[in-house]
């Protein structure tokens, strides 16, 4: 074990943990600030923000400094380590250091996009001098609009950390960006014709520490200050990034990736970060609906829901054989865990299935390389299976059934006739439903589909229950790797749609109101395969839910 | 808890004398103040709306957006005042700015004050860094509806047109593109520029407890 003094405090460090000084500060809470230095990149040390005192603890108890500042990201710690942050010393070059920093800066904070969350911002308030000595001129370089589809590059504001350069030659691989000339005319440019249009491109406007690359997307629509973020989960496919959705009065603005080291690291795709856009799609289901004969019966939830029981009831009673529910995977566990419950009690031989699972291509594994091909060490996968949680939905449903009843065969079922009732709780945004498929649908005694767009499949439904996307219900998703974590609401749905959860909840008939937390305590309890669910609160990491290894006695 | 016996004092009601308890002396002394009134006749009357007000410079009624010298509106759409606005009354909508304003990124594409939610405070003219929202001597905004009162920017940019000849109102100043922030050129310095002194005040911590190291 080795000991590192920050401050004057000590502070541990494992055997096989290599850190530098500013990942071993941080043990302490103590800030070094840092501009180009990011936990997933390689080391540059250009900014030298986090400039640092550092000296060694001989054996004897005397301590050695080293004459001149040295940075902190490039800086190995090891045992006997002395580092000091907060020396006049220190402060002096971190007020030297953001002074140069700004020395050509716009300081258009008013107009900035980052303005808010920005690194330049923070530090100066932190650690800045508050004023410049520069009488000249500053040195305004034209903006360059296009970097790439979704980003651009305010090339004024650039503090030259070459963070996204790192990022495009290490994370995605593709080496789109460059520092281009020398000196004081260095500037960030992509190669002429070869635009930052990867699918991480998005990454590279996250980890500017300053407001020179912004999302086209983002551009002007919002000042950060008005957003509320809720960690959440992102449903683009089946790796799970951890996010954090961006609104303001119920409307998303953005979703951006937060640290999860047990899910996806720092960072998260494109297909990601935009495909959100459907939340506030015209084609949202705004409330139930309830057809009979062919006419619209009733939009209202209190007539519906007592319905939709009757209605089940009735089949289930008579043939509970011909009663199939299809439980689509972008459902959450609590909304699968409810329904199968609900309808497992009525009758044990209702039959559960799993809804399609769209699945793109293959998997896409970064970084790649100049012919676009992976290497064999990927930082990033952006996963082939696009929906969130099958692994949830099927564990659900192996321990109501003993085993998933793939979706073809349901279908097939309903296609000889076998099944003439089916509950369909759907989910997936870019759901799309061939002839056949919808003529199976068509042919059925009593179809009732629960979902949140409006498409062929609720157009043929009898009943229709208005659902809710990711960003508006709570619940659980588990990745492929089996790691459980929260999806949080974050904004109320479109009119009087209702979240799945609170649908599913109602159907039932279950006493209070649907909680997330407490539903998953219960399914803790009862599913052994999610057992790890019985904490409640999933936390911000989430929890794994795979087989864990025996914890060692103490000894 | 009982009061203490020295802490109260008797008062003993003051005996009336003959001449007060006619009351002629006071009946005298109104009488005074009301031939005072007759005599002295001074109107305090307020002849509105023949006559308006002499209102105050620093009166604060409705809101104008300013133009530049070229005819833009002046905002830059930063939400500065939208942010400093306590009754959050000020909706605006950004847009990028066409390439030919080379001055500026954005600028607002809808710019909506709700007059009737506004507490005409003046925070949104003090936060505003370019100079392009400012409070008139207008006070008399009527509608019909409500939504009459949401002026919009081509009504606030219309106020400005009947204002900004009337000397109450004159457009205050004409700092630049975005104030006193981006024109460091201009600006002295203030500071030596060599090494920063030992009573330099901006070299100092800041304020304690402001900031969480």
């Amino acid at each position: 074990m080795a000991t590192v003094y920050v401050n004057n405090e000590p502070v541990t460090i494992g055997d096989s943990e290599r850190l530098n000084c500013i990942q071993a500060a941080a043990r302490l809470n103590e800030e070094i600030p840092h501009y180009c230095w990011h936990p997933q990149l390689s080391v540059v040390a250009s900014c030298r923000m986090c400039l640092v005192e550092v000296g060694d603890k001989k054996p004897d108890g005397t301590i050695a400094m080293q004459p001149k500042l040295v940075p902190g990201c490039q800086t190995p710690v090891k045992d006997g380590t002395v580092i000091i942050t907060n020396s006049p010393k220190v402060k002096d070059a971190q007020k030297a250091t953001l002074e140069y920093l700004l020395l050509n800066h716009p300081l258009d904070c008013p107009v900035c996009d980052q303005a808010g969350e920005c690194g330049l911002q923070d530090y100066s308030y932190g650690y800045g001098r508050g004023y410049s000595r520069l009488q000249e001129p500053k040195n305004i370089k034209p903006d360059k609009d296009y970097i790439g589809d979704q980003i651009t590059l305010f090339t004024d504001r650039c503090i030259m950390c070459t963070r996204c350069v790192r990022f495009t030659r290490e994370i995605s691989g593709t080496a789109e960006m460059q520092v281009t000339s020398r000196g004081t005319h260095e500037e960030i440019d992509i190669f002429p014709g070869i635009p930052c249009n990867n699918k991480l491109a998005g990454n590279v406007v996250d980890i500017c520490p300053v407001g020179a690359l912004c999302s086209k997307d983002f551009l002007y629509q919002q000042r950060v200050w008005f957003l509320q973020n809720t960690k959440s989960v992102c449903p683009g496919c089946s790796t799970g990034c951890s996010i954090t959705v961006d609104q303001n009065k119920d409307v998303v603005h953005r979703l951006k990736p937060r640290v999860n080291p047990q899910a996806q690291g720092h960072f998260m795709c494109d297909e990601g970060r935009f495909g959100w856009k459907y939340i506030h799609s015209d084609k949202r289901l705004q409330m139930p609906e309830l057809r009979q004969k062919g006419t619209l019966a009733s939009r209202d939830w209190d007539v519906i829901l007592p319905a939709v029981r009757k209605a089940l009831d009735d089949r289930v009673s008579s043939q509970p054989h011909a009663v199939a529910a299809i439980i689509s995977p972008w459902a959450t566990v609590e909304e699968a865990y409810l329904l199968c419950s609900y309808l497992k009690k009525m009758s044990e031989h209702v039959s559960l299935a799993i809804g399609p699972t769209r699945t793109v291509g293959e998997d896409d594994h970064y970084p790649k390389d100049v012919r676009g091909n992976a290497d064999g060490n990927p930082k990033f996968t952006i996963r082939a299976e696009k929906a969130p949680n099958r692994a949830g939905v099927e564990r659900v449903l192996q321990h109501f059934q003993g085993d998933v009843v793939p979706y073809a065969d349901v279908l097939s079922a309903i296609q000889s006739g076998a099944i003439d009732t089916v509950y369909l709780v759907g989910g997936d945004p870019e759901a799309t439903w061939n002839d056949s498929d919808l003529a199976a649908f068509k042919s059925l005694k009593l179809l009732i589909v629960q979902d949140l767009l409006a498409s062929p499949l609720t157009q043929a439904a009898q009943i229709v229950l208005a659902g809710t996307s990711f960003a508006e219900k709570d619940g659980t998703f588990v990745n492929h790797s089996g790691l459980a974590q929260a999806v949080r609401r974050s904004i109320h749905g479109p009119d009087d749609a209702r979240p799945d959860g609170r649908i599913l909840w109602d159907l039932a008939e279950r006493r209070g109101l649907f909680n997330a937390n407490n539903l998953r305590k219960e399914i803790g309890q009862t599913i052994p395969s999610l057992a790890a669910l019985s904490c409640g609160d999933l936390g911000e990491f989430g929890v794994s839910t795979a087989a864990q290894p025996e914890p060692v006695a103490a000894t | 808890m009982p009061i203490k016996k020295e802490d109260v004092t008797w008062v003993e009601e003051p005996t009336i004398g003959f001449w007060e308890a006619s009351f002629l002396p006071a009946i005298v002394e109104g009488l005074k103040t009301t031939i005072g009134h007759v005599v002295n006749y001074k109107s305090v009357t307020e002849q509105y709306p023949e006559q308006k007000p002499n209102l105050p410079l620093h009166y604060r009624g409705l809101h104008r957006l300013n133009k530049d010298e070229q005819g833009r509106v002046r905002c830059v759409a930063c939400f500065m005042c939208s942010t400093a606005c306590p009754a959050n009354c000020i909706d605006i909508v950004a847009q990028d700015a066409p390439p030919d304003w080379p001055d500026r990124d954005k600028f607002p594409k809808t710019f909506v004050i709700d007059e009737l939610r506004c507490i005409y405070c003046g925070m949104c003219e003090e936060a505003c860094p370019c100079d392009a929202i400012e409070l008139t001597h207008i006070y008399d905004h009527t509608g019909f509806t409500r939504d009459d009162m949401r002026f919009d920017k081509i009504k606030l940019l219309e106020v400005f047109e009947q204002t900004k000849n009337d000397p109450k109102d004159p457009v205050r100043t004409h700092r630049g593109k975005l104030g006193v922030a981006s024109d460091f050129a201009d600006l002295p310095t203030l500071a030596p520029a060599t090494s920063v002194a030992g009573n330099d005040r901006a070299a100092q911590a800041p304020t304690s407890g402001v900031i969480k190291k």
